[in-house]
């Protein structure tokens, strides 16, 4: 049955594929250059253009400054695909190396490392966030910390659980016949196994990292406000909702495709897994 | 006419045959056996009884009559009923059959609510049903969860639902695969029994020959998707006019059966999967005398030319009669020259020369010795004071049910076992209870080959990388194409990862590896019973042959009395964590024996079951025992009787009395 169902859900994943790449590979190539791509200065003030909706002269419109809502939106992208990305390495290689040491060492080990990130996952990750940003002020450093410590017990329990899946099969058994022991035989049996829970995980994480810096920099926990960065903006214009809501749909709806794009790729790299395991 | 006909039925999946104009009947009170390797279409044709192909499979011709009730052309509704009234399957997987979350009462009586009786009828006919499979205390089963009762029980419950249809037509599908040999026996003795007293129609789906020998009429061998012999079963089983069950045959170990004396032939390659059918015989390009033209015509099953007088005896072959000599002859098969559908399968490798029949093993002075080892998981003792001693060059035999502490002890001795009383050494040296903390040298010395050749092969590394660095660790020859030539891999199977190989190809490839260091000591825990039969010849072949060549000794071990009878110098009788006999392997398994290996090797019938649990201070068997003494066995420690060659027995009955085999009883 698999002979004939697999053709098929190959050539559903790969579309799903292809659409979510495209949508992050240009949203990239947005990020990276920007100032050659903006019509108008991001910040560039105009008094005399307040307000107007979308139109030739301007795309998508201006807001209460008379900003160009088109040029913002494309400079927002460099923030939020530099915090995410960031953010998502981070929590990722932290998470997989708790993860496999738990799953590892297992006994003690393992359950202090559960039961601080149970600790770290139960404590409110705003509050948490406000606390830090108090204390240590608002910096892309500070955003990238926050969000990778809030994704690392999440990391770190499926790759724990794949861990401890592999753990049982006889190969590793074979390998500790051989005189290979706990973390030289993680690295080198158990590793290359559980490599594909990591790169599902991380694609995951990416899409939860980027909502999670808008919520920030909506929230005025990251991006300042007057950032051209998508949650600060929809924050800033949503004052005038009614009178100009072409300033809060676009960040928003940006916002929307880069999420609705991650998640296509994370849905097609655990579809192939899966296939590929059954 | 009543009874089961099938008349030139046919399936496809995807349009590819897998069932191909497969035509018998079975009558009332009857038993029909198909036999055949996994993929010819077994499984198939016993879902097509009650119209259950899978998803993806459509009955594409012929006719399926129970008792002149035409299954393939009832509607719907009519299907449903006569599904309810007259079918009932038994599947292979007791504990998937039953419903975890229920009682088995409620299961029974919902089972038998279906077929139409009240609420009231169904709970009183509950305990009636679990009486005819012979459950003990029908009333306590009832109350239990299906976790609670043993596999065997499990397979009970589930043969009960199915009676309580009172069906017409009765399909076994593999029903005591993975059961212990005891078990196994019991459940067979119940089916004997009770389709006499159904008068149903039973056709017995299984891959074990030996088992449909014992229980069916007639029997039915399917090849490809047809039927290429079927006659009564003591003939085809017997004396094959065809040459794949002839190849069957000599493929199969039986008891009595050693690699001394009587050395089994694999056979090469592999059923065609379906679809991949080329002209002609589809057996012809594993058929050691096939000719031009059973490679361009599909034979005819025609009347077989022994004259048996004891039914209608069909063959579907070109020669038929001829070549049943041939195939069951000790010397390994000729290379096929039909090598062109599958290079990548080297399952059909023909073994080296060195099968031939040879004297016993040198004595070897002593390589591994067990002295007093118990180990304990909570308060479940999993063995209990165990002395094993393996001389060089020795294979060790240790059979026992499941529970019987036989993995925990080879495990123990591997070095991934946990710790406890009791030494072992090796070379008088002792050894560390866990592999890592022992000396690289001793590691070298004991290697293992797993149970399940799909998880012990690390999926992300080629077989090279594999036996590379295994050699490496080990000390051994850095020559993986070595090591897989010698176990009979191809060298192109080097570069695959393990999920490109046959479950054969695995098995062979971990063989490579517990050698890849030379060592003394090879624990094998149940390396063949996840393989098919004609694979598990072809592993076993192989594991006599690196045992010859190399002077290793092996500690092996198998539920299948049969399997270890073949390869055992010596063998050792585990039940409940302990040695109840240990002694040369024929003396062993005929006797005189302990009762408890007589009730494995099937010339004691076992005792009425759950009397006791065996906690008692005397013999762990007595409980069970059918020559128990009463007040010596259940109280004392039973005596160890020495039979001489150092055959021992732990029993309280005198050597006289003790059971042996009875002569000519030979299984297949």
């Amino acid at each position: 049955m698999t002979a004939i169902a697999l053709p098929y859900a190959r050539r559903r994943h790969g579309a799903a594929l292809g659409i979510g790449a495209a949508i992050i590979v240009a949203w990239a190539v947005v990020a990276a250059f920007w100032p050659q791509l903006v019509p108008y200065e991001p910040d560039l003030l105009d008094p005399a253009s307040r307000f107007l909706p979308p139109g030739s002269a301007h795309w998508l419109g201006t807001d209460q400054f008379g900003r160009d809502t088109f040029s913002r939106l494309l400079a927002g992208s460099r923030p939020v695909l530099l915090v995410a990305p960031a953010a998502t390495a981070l929590a990722v290689v932290a998470g997989a190396l708790v993860g496999l040491a738990a799953g590892t060492y297992g006994g003690v080990v393992d359950e202090i490392v559960m039961r601080v990130l149970d600790a770290v996952v139960v404590f409110p990750s705003i509050i948490a966030t406000v606390l830090v940003v108090a204390l240590a002020g608002r910096s892309v450093t500070v955003m990238v910390l926050v969000i990778a410590a809030s994704f690392v017990p999440i990391v770190a329990r499926s790759v724990r659980a794949a861990t401890l899946v592999e753990r049982e099969k006889s190969y590793v058994e074979a390998a500790r016949l051989r005189g290979e022991r706990s973390w030289g035989l993680t690295v080198r049996e158990i590793l290359p196994n559980v490599s594909s829970t990591v790169i599902v995980e991380a694609t995951s994480r990416f899409g939860d990292a980027i909502f999670a810096a808008a919520t920030l920099s909506f929230l005025g926990l990251g991006q300042p406000p007057g950032s051209p960065d998508w949650g600060a903006s929809v924050s800033d214009n949503r004052l005038w909702l009614q009178l100009a809501p072409w300033t809060v749909l676009a960040p928003a709806l940006a916002i929307a495709s880069l999420v609705v794009g991650i998640a296509l790729v994370a849905d097609a790299l655990r579809g192939r897994w899966e296939a590929g395991r059954s | 006419m009543s009874g089961l006909r099938v008349e030139e039925l046919s399936v496809a999946y995807g349009g590819k045959v897998a069932v191909n104009g497969v035509s018998f009947t079975v009558a009332p009170g009857q038993t029909y056996g198909l036999v055949g390797e996994s993929g010819c279409g077994k499984t198939t044709i016993g879902r097509a009884f009650g119209r259950q192909v899978a998803r993806s499979g459509l009955i594409t011709g012929g006719r399926i009559v129970v008792d002149d009730v035409d299954v393939l052309g009832l509607s719907p509704a009519a299907l449903r009923r006569w599904r309810a009234e007259a079918l009932a399957v038994v599947q292979q997987e007791a504990s998937a059959a039953l419903d975890p979350t229920m009682r088995i009462g409620t299961q029974l009586a919902q089972a038998l609510r279906a077929r139409g009786r009240d609420r009231a009828a169904a709970r009183q006919e509950v305990p009636e049903l679990l009486e005819r499979v012979r459950l003990p205390d029908p009333a306590a089963i009832a109350r239990r969860y299906p976790h609670q009762l043993s596999g065997g029980q499990q397979q009970r419950v589930v043969i009960a639902a199915a009676l309580a249809a009172r069906p017409r037509l009765l399909v076994l599908d593999e029903p005591t695969t993975g059961l212990d040999a005891a078990v196994e026996r019991e459940i067979l003795d119940l089916i004997g029994e009770l389709r006499t007293e159904l008068g149903a129609a039973v056709v017995l789906i299984s891959h074990d020959l030996g088992l449909v020998g014992r229980l069916c009429d007639r029997v039915g061998v399917l090849y490809a998707g047809r039927l290429v012999e079927e006659g009564p079963a003591g003939k085809v089983l017997s004396d094959p006019a065809h040459p794949y069950p002839a190849a069957l045959l000599a493929s199969t170990p039986g008891l009595g059966r050693n690699r001394r004396t009587h050395p089994l032939t694999a056979i090469p390659g592999h059923p065609p999967a379906p679809g991949e059918q080329q002209d002609g015989c589809s057996f012809a390009p594993r058929c050691p005398l096939a000719d031009d033209l059973c490679r361009s015509t599909v034979p005819t099953l025609s009347t077989a030319p022994d004259g048996s007088t004891a039914g209608l005896h069909l063959v579907r072959c070109h020669h038929p009669g001829q070549t049943a000599q041939a195939v069951s002859q000790p010397e390994p098969l000729p290379e096929p020259q039909s090598a062109a559908s599958r290079s990548a399968e080297s399952d059909r490798r023909p073994e080296s020369a060195v099968s031939q029949p040879s004297p016993l093993p040198p004595d070897g002075g002593p390589l591994l010795e067990v002295r007093g080892l118990t180990r304990r998981y909570g308060k479940t003792v999993a063995v209990d004071g165990v002395d094993l001693v393996i001389r060089r060059g020795e294979v060790v035999g240790l059979v026992g049910e499941s529970g019987s502490g036989k993995t925990t002890l080879a495990r123990t001795v591997a070095g991934l076992g946990g710790r406890g009383p009791g030494t072992i050494t090796l070379r008088g040296r002792p050894l560390h209870p866990s592999a890592t903390r022992r000396a690289p040298e001793q590691r070298r010395a004991i290697q293992m080959v797993f149970q399940n050749p799909y998880s012990s092969l690390n999926p992300s590394h080629t077989i090279r990388t594999i036996l590379t660095k295994a050699a490496r660790s080990l000390g051994g020859p850095l020559d993986p194409a070595g090591l897989a030539h010698e176990a009979g891999l191809d060298a192109h199977v080097l570069d695959a990862r393990p999920e490109r190989l046959s479950g054969g190809q695995r098995q062979r490839a971990a063989i490579a590896r517990a050698f890849a260091g030379v060592p003394d000591l090879v624990v094998c825990d149940e390396p063949v019973s996840a393989l098919d039969v004609s694979v598990q010849a072809g592993v076993l072949r192989l594991l006599d042959d690196r045992q010859r060549a190399s002077g290793t000794s092996y500690l092996f071990i198998s539920h299948d009395l049969a399997v270890v009878g073949y390869l055992a110098d010596r063998i050792a009788v585990m039940y409940r964590g302990q040695v109840v006999e240990q002694g040369p392997a024929e003396q062993v398994l005929h006797g005189p024996h302990h009762p408890y290996t007589a009730v494995l090797v099937g010339s004691h019938p076992p005792a009425p079951p759950g009397q006791g649990d065996g906690a008692g201070t005397g013999c762990r068997f007595a409980a069970d025992c059918p020559s128990r003494v009463d007040g010596l066995c259940d109280t004392s420690v039973p005596p160890v009787r020495d039979l001489g060659q150092e055959h021992v027995v732990h029993c309280h009955l005198d050597p006289a009395r003790l059971p042996h085999r009875a002569q000519g009883s030979t299984a297949p």
